[in-house]
């Protein structure tokens, strides 16, 4: 398996942008930034049991004066929507990096529908939202949405397309149902 | 067991000493206890969000870990965030406690019987979390009592079971952007 650098690049962003709580449900395609944010002394790495946790986090952050990101899967999507009123009222800032399920070769067809709704709902509770398909322009994205939520005081999501992470592998080749 | 606990002044009592505290509140008739005590700029009133009370709290007292933190919410909206308490728990943070005002029903929508009318224990639950210390008081001497645990520096989870019934409404600010600004301001935070 190849071990691409952006997302120690996108680490890198979010440490340049001051983020100093992270935030999560665990997935995969989020494994190395989680561990690099356990690893790092000067950032809270926070675990949720689901993703609106992330949301009042981010706010009550920034109460406090201070910068948090949110990492969740896009079936965590649909877990934020009245949360998201939360930032939005308060004009608090909110990032959320969302790895993609649910659209490039999915295996698994219970991930297509909250995959397939990710951004209109995102967009519809008020987010706003990019999307990176390629390597290289993840942490330059994700450097600018940091801009744009924590200077303009909105709710951005950078959606991270399943190809650039690769279909999750269930099953070996052969056993075509 | 004596009379139940009046909710105004259950929370007038607890907040009698809050000297800085931040105050965190959930929403509905918990805000309104909090307003009614004074409104500050140490307080932030949650109007929805519902479940997301005790987790504003943790993202707070993460942020200034030199200040205590304190949650108030209903049942109604902690039993919303139930998995707050755990993720607070694993978080370790030494600066927050969270109080439930445990009236066991939803009183903003017609008093419909909350979990907790059915013998859901939110304490034993935070227990269960890993919380230090979790108590449930039902009479005033477990009020104050709490009223000073809250200034020490140990994560604290408790229940106080209050009368039902609505009290005349006390409204603060509503406008979060006006609520948060006022906070950062009254915390010397600078806004560019």
């Amino acid at each position: 398996m190849n071990t691409p650098d952006w997302p120690d690049q996108v680490f890198a962003a979010l440490k340049r942008a001051e983020v100093r709580q992270i935030a999560y449900v665990p997935d995969a395609g989020h494994a190395r930034l989680i561990t690099r944010a356990h690893e790092d002394p000067s950032l809270r790495a926070v675990v949720l049991t689901t993703e609106e946790e992330g949301i009042a986090l981010a706010t009550g952050a920034w109460l406090g004066g201070v910068r948090a990101a949110l990492l969740m899967q896009s079936s965590g999507v649909g877990n934020c929507i009245n949360m998201l009123s939360l930032p939005a009222n308060c004009r608090a800032p909110l990032l959320m990096l969302v790895t993609m399920r649910g659209e490039w070769g999915e295996f698994n067809p219970w991930q297509v529908p909250m995959g397939q709704a990710t951004a209109p709902v995102l967009r519809a509770a008020g987010v706003i939202v990019h999307r990176a398909t390629e390597a290289g322009e993840v942490a330059p994205m994700v450097a600018a949405a940091a801009a744009l939520a924590y200077d303009s005081r909105v709710s951005v999501a950078v959606l991270l397309s399943q190809s650039l992470i690769g279909a999750k592998q269930f099953v070996t080749k052969g056993a075509t149902p | 067991m004596s009379a139940e606990l009046d909710r105004r002044e259950a929370v007038a009592a607890l907040l009698a000493g809050r000297r800085d505290l931040l105050v965190a509140t959930g929403l509905g008739s918990a805000s309104y206890d909090v307003a009614a005590c004074g409104d500050r700029a140490e307080n932030f009133y949650l109007w929805g969000a519902m479940g997301g009370a005790a987790m504003v709290g943790l993202g707070l007292a993460l942020a200034r870990p030199e200040r205590r933190v304190v949650v108030v919410t209903g049942d109604g909206e902690m039993l919303m965030g139930l998995g707050a308490l755990a993720t607070i728990a694993v978080a370790g943070v030494r600066n927050l406690a969270i109080v439930v005002l445990d009236n066991r029903s939803y009183g903003e929508t017609g008093a419909q019987p909350s979990h907790t009318a059915h013998d859901v224990d939110l304490a034993a639950i935070a227990k269960g979390c890993g919380w230090e210390r979790t108590y449930t008081f039902a009479d005033e001497a477990g009020v104050d009592q709490l009223a000073r645990a809250l200034h020490h520096d140990a994560p604290l989870f408790a229940v106080i079971r209050i009368a039902p019934g609505e009290k005349p409404r006390v409204l603060p600010p509503r406008d979060g952007a006006f609520l948060t600004q006022r906070f950062r301001a009254k915390l010397g935070i600078a806004e560019p």
